[in-house]
């Protein structure tokens, strides 16, 4: 099936060039990857078109790959996509940012499908993509003020130990020194 | 109610109006006896009438989901009752499925009954739970509540006996259950299954009737068909909405496709709509309960093929979805060949239906709010993991 849709998204959405991603767990559901420029065409033509119909955005996950020796790291946006209408999915879409450190901007799917605003919202909070387009882009999980995304792979929790009166041992060590650093 | 004031920027577009000064801007929550949880909406009122609503969370944020991947498969199972921590037995089950599907595994004909058995009760408990609170936020100090949770206790002394635990199971396995229904359970069940349909009619006579409960909430809170499709909206808040999807029916996982039920469909969309797709769901469960006990076989409940310790799937992903109580729970697991899921993800149905809160409520009145924000029926561990 999934082979009729990217024939059918490389004519209606010109430019579009979707990758067919295999995978090969026994749940046989295979990934499309599409590029950021006609993510939101795309999109369009799947919710809308009379045979697919696919009008329920049902997950938006986060994935954030690390630098190996063949890929420099990315992060990702998964869509689950279903049809209410039609009764048959999932059609699973693939964002790719280009890396993690700065050129994280994807397109924002929520126009299309309304399921993926808070969704998104989690996604930027945690990992720390910036969704272009999307109406209220804000942390939605973590409280305003918290700097740096959650769920990186890569995430260091901030050393804002809290001294510890009964302390003992490493504890101790450790919290003797930060009193010393900072200043009472 | 607290009158902290919102943020700055809740009322920047609405300078323009000129009748700023009249609106208040008001935080429903996190420490309030109606949200369900520590959970709070800063809402922008004009009077009475709510102008603008937006929901906020992550008062119960623990992260789940890194735990996942710093945990082994099995590990997270525990976990997962504590997501929507009323419906603990169909969390498990979602995510059995999920990593079931990552990894090829077959479970047998007494397990997928047994799975059927429990789901569905936890269905009941969950409604019960659910029209119980409804009538209690309108204003019926509790007693509705209570003879709900009645009923709702005998279940739940079911899975004690059954799991071990009320409320947090930790039942199924990857493959099957973990452990075989004690002596005496069938014939427990089957009483309370018998003894159910009488609650019902019991309570169906005190609120469906009832002028005080029409008033309140037919018209309240409406949410459209075609919106609620968008929104991704699931659960009995869709089918209240007239939208016939059910993944039970959809996806036909487990044994469901041997089960003889219908699915409830509202015509309106308000909140009575939706208080009578609970009420006619859960008489649907009870059929199906009938059935499933009937036709319960012997043999084995666990997958003998299946690895409990060193269990390693082959990297790939896959997404497992339910018709949990609350809508569809799903979850997505990336495995990259290690012990330790590299990607865990639950979708949690609470959250999603959660888009449109603002939606349903705009126009009505706070009282209006709290009962239309309790149909919606969120748990807050699912919401925030």
């Amino acid at each position: 099936m999934l082979e009729e849709i990217k024939v059918r998204l490389e004519t209606s959405v010109p430019g579009c060039d979707p990758e067919i991603i295999l995978n090969s767990s026994p749940s046989g559901q295979h990934s499309m990857l599409l590029d950021a420029a006609h993510a939101v065409a795309a999109a369009t033509f799947l919710r809308d078109d009379a045979e697919l119909r696919l009008d329920y955005c049902s997950n938006v996950t986060g994935v954030d790959w690390l630098e190996t020796e063949h890929s420099h790291g990315y992060l990702e946006a998964v869509y689950h996509l279903y049809s209410m209408e039609r009764k048959h999915g999932p059609v699973v879409l693939r964002l790719r940012t280009e890396n993690r450190t700065d050129k994280v901007h994807l397109p924002s799917l929520t126009p299309v499908w309304r399921s993926a605003e808070f969704q998104e919202r989690e996604i930027y909070d945690l990992y720390g993509i910036i969704f272009d387009g999307h109406p209220d882009l804000r942390r939605i999980l973590m409280w305003d003020e918290f700097e740096d995304h959650p769920m990186r792979k890569d995430y260091v929790e901030p050393n804002d130990y809290e001294y510890e009166p009964t302390a003992h041992d490493e504890v101790l060590t450790k919290a003797k020194q930060h009193a010393e650093q900072q200043p009472q | 109610m607290t009158t902290a004031p919102v943020k700055e920027e809740m009322h920047e577009d609405l300078a323009a109006d000129g009748s700023q000064d009249e609106l208040l801007e008001i935080a429903l929550g996190p420490h309030h006896p109606s949200t369900h949880g520590v959970f709070r909406m800063d809402v922008v009122l004009d009077g009475e009438r709510v102008v603008k609503l937006k929901p906020v969370f992550g008062y119960l944020h623990r992260n789940h989901e890194k735990i996942a991947e710093s945990a082994s498969y099995l590990a997270s199972m525990p976990y997962t009752d504590r997501l929507d921590y009323i419906c603990s037995l169909t969390n498990n089950w979602a995510y059995a499925l999920a990593v079931e599907k990552l990894a090829g595994l077959q479970v047998p004909e007494r397990a997928e009954y047994i799975r059927v058995i429990t789901a569905e009760l936890t269905r009941l408990v969950n409604h019960t739970a659910t029209i119980g609170f409804l009538t209690q936020e309108m204003g019926a100090s509790g007693t509705p509540l209570m003879y709900a949770f009645r009923e709702r206790e005998k279940i739940l002394d079911l899975f004690e006996s059954l799991t071990g635990s009320r409320m947090m199971c930790n039942y199924m396995r990857f493959g099957g259950c973990r452990v075989e229904l004690p002596s005496g359970w069938l014939e427990q069940t089957k009483k309370i299954v018998e003894e159910f349909p009488r609650f019902l009619d019991e309570y169906e006579q005190l609120l469906t009737g009832n002028e005080i409960f029409m008033a309140r909430a037919q018209g309240v809170g409406v949410l459209e068909r075609d919106l609620a499709i968008n929104a991704g909206v699931t659960g009995p808040m869709l089918r209240a909405s007239g939208v016939n999807y059910d993944v039970r029916k959809v996806d036909k996982y487990g044994i469901y496709d041997r089960f003889d039920f219908k699915i409830p469909l509202g015509e309106h969309g308000d909140v009575y709509d939706r208080y009578m797709v609970r009420m006619l769901e859960m008489r649907e469960s009870l059929k199906i309960l009938n059935q499933a006990l009937r036709d319960l076989p012997q043999g084995p409940i666990m997958d003998p093929k299946a690895k409990i310790r060193g269990f390693r799937p082959k990297p790939g992903e896959a997404y497992g979805r339910i018709e949990a109580p609350k809508g569809e729970l799903g979850f997505y697991l990336i495995s990259d060949g290690s012990p330790n899921p590299y990607r865990y993800r639950v979708r949690p149905p609470s959250l999603i239906n959660l888009t449109v809160l603002e939606d349903m409520c705009r126009g009505y009145s706070v009282a209006d709010t709290i009962v239309i924000f309790g149909t919606v029926d969120i748990v807050l561990g699912e919401v925030d993991r």
